[in-house]
């Protein structure tokens, strides 16, 4: 058979000389290899303590976005609903009525907006779907839960804080800017 | 003071130093199962348990705590007795050899001289071996009595490779007789104290093998086919929950420690801190730093144990068999012989 690279080895099938098979040379080499160890870094991260840096393309939990004065951006399109490969997004659309335009940026908002965290396979497609730019992913990722329904997220949870009235927790969810 | 012939103070002494052996050596155990894990860490680019308490020091209290607070499970089809029987016996064999361990030389304790061994028996070695050898009924009568297949298994395994092994303990341990000319443990540190060189120096082969065969008798990898995670699922203890399974694990680090202090006192000068005038200081501070040359030693040893247990794959079985009776007898043999021919040699 034709070798297809030429990294293959021939085995050596010598047999052992005396010092080799009564091992103990070999034995105290790999003590040394297992002692050379003790002198390395260790690659742990002690998480709670210690975060590993997400990439700024990171995608973690979603983000319903608010514009400069505090509106959400969302008019409930429904098209990152029919982005998303997982149909983990579900909402209802409601009119705005007179005296909410301070709340909603345009006539149309989403009244109920859920996202599914154990369907969602955070792919960032809704991200890219949104004509308003009203959702984005964060780098926080989704926190342990004891139920199935605490992992469905509503407007309360993806909401992002009001930058008028909170400013400091708008700036700390927001984050840098990818 | 002397009450029907007795000397009170003498077991009074004898006492506070079972106690303080007994506890130390718990104490001992108990932090070389952190050090085994931290150890095994360090060895392996991992930092180890480090959450409990500062440096995770508080870590064997809570295994500890742990493994007496688990429901206590003696299985329905085993025999009660020995179920029980069987950690104790491990426990009080792997404590007992401590008895003859010298562990440094007299101190002098309210005008009482005060040596630092429980009792220097004439016959200390012989001792040894004959409770180390008990020590195989803890993890024979254990794996019996669980009434499992692979716990017997590994009964089997333990008892096959004690018996193999200390035949070539024996026969090394010989040939250092032969150059000390004593059984008693104090008499061979003694003399390693006063002499020029340790015993290592005259038997650097007798001690390679001992350091083996010793290793092998606790069960220790690559000697650990009677635990054999992999192949036996546990082994003897498999059955075993709660404090009665703690017994089996705290004797085997307990085996560990006296081993290593047997080693140490038997190759290695014992107490004897080398370079060092004992008496350029007071009785008392040299005794003090004897003891913690001594325990330095057990400490090394201990890591000299470990480190080789995170290094080497276990041995197959035949492996095992074919090291003891093929390699290890014979070898003891020749050094034996070696030694005699030496010794006559020199008369």
């Amino acid at each position: 058979m034709q070798a297809l690279t030429n990294k293959a080895q021939a085995v050596s099938r010598k047999p052992m000389t005396f010092l080799e098979r009564l091992y103990l040379i070999n034995i105290i080499k790999g003590m040394m290899i297992t002692f050379s160890h003790m002198f390395k870094k260790q690659p742990t991260i002690r998480y709670p303590e210690e975060k590993r840096e997400f990439s700024p393309v990171f995608r973690g939990l979603h983000v319903l976005n608010r514009d400069e004065e505090g509106r959400e951006r969302c008019t409930a399109c429904g098209l990152c609903a029919v982005a998303c490969p997982a149909e983990a997004i579900t909402m209802e659309a409601a009119e705005r009525v007179e005296g909410e335009e301070n709340l909603y940026k345009e006539e149309k908002y989403a009244a109920k907006y859920e996202i599914n965290m154990l369907r969602c396979i955070f792919c960032g497609l809704c991200e890219d779907a949104c004509p308003k730019d009203a959702i984005y992913l964060s780098e926080t990722f989704a926190p342990a839960n004891f139920t199935r329904k605490g992992f469905i997220y509503g407007k309360s949870d993806l909401l992002i804080p009001n930058p008028k009235t909170e400013a400091d927790a708008f700036a700390e969810a927001k984050g840098v800017e990818a | 003071m002397t009450i029907l012939a007795l000397d009170w103070g003498l077991i009074i002494e004898k006492l506070i130093m079972i106690a303080i052996v007994v506890f130390a050596s718990l104490g001992i155990a108990l932090y070389t199962t952190f050090g085994e894990r931290k150890v095994a860490a360090i060895l392996q680019d991992r930092p180890g348990p480090s959450r409990a308490g500062p440096f995770g020091l508080l870590q064997p209290l809570a295994d500890g705590l742990k493994l007496i607070m688990k429901e206590e499970i003696i299985p329905n089809a085993a025999n009660k007795w020995l179920f029980i029987l069987g950690p104790g016996l491990a426990m009080t064999a792997s404590l007992m050899t401590c008895a003859v361990i010298p562990w440094g030389s007299a101190i002098d304790v309210f005008g009482r001289h005060v040596e630092l061994q429980i009792a220097d028996v004439n016959i200390g070695i012989l001792y040894v071996f004959a409770v180390v050898s008990m020590g195989v009924y803890g993890i024979m009568i254990g794996g019996w009595a669980s009434n499992n297949k692979f716990s017997l298994m590994s009964a089997l395994r333990a008892a096959s490779q004690a018996i193999s092994y200390e035949l070539a303990m024996g026969l090394a341990l010989i040939a250092l007789l032969m150059t000390t000319g004593s059984l008693s443990l104090k008499n061979i540190v003694e003399q390693q104290v006063q002499g020029p060189w340790w015993n290592i120096v005259y038997q650097p082969l007798g001690f390679l093998i001992f350091f083996i065969t010793a290793m092998a008798e606790c069960n220790r990898t690559p000697f650990d086919l009677p635990e054999a995670e992999n192949e036996l699922n546990f082994g003897y203890h498999q059955e075993y929950s709660s404090m009665k399974l703690g017994f089996y694990l705290f004797a085997e680090y307990i085996n560990m420690i006296m081993s290593s202090a047997i080693m140490a006192s038997m190759y290695f000068g014992g107490y004897d801190l080398p370079f060092f005038n004992e008496a350029s200081v007071a009785p008392n501070i040299a005794a003090m730093i004897g003891v913690g040359t001594l325990l330095i030693k057990i400490v090394l040893f201990i890591f000299l144990f470990m480190w080789i247990r995170w290094t080497i794959p276990r041995f197959r079985y035949d492996q095992l068999m074919g090291l003891g009776w093929k390699t290890l007898i014979p070898l003891a043999l020749f050094n034996m012989l070696l030694t005699g021919a030496v010794i006559l040699a020199k008369l």
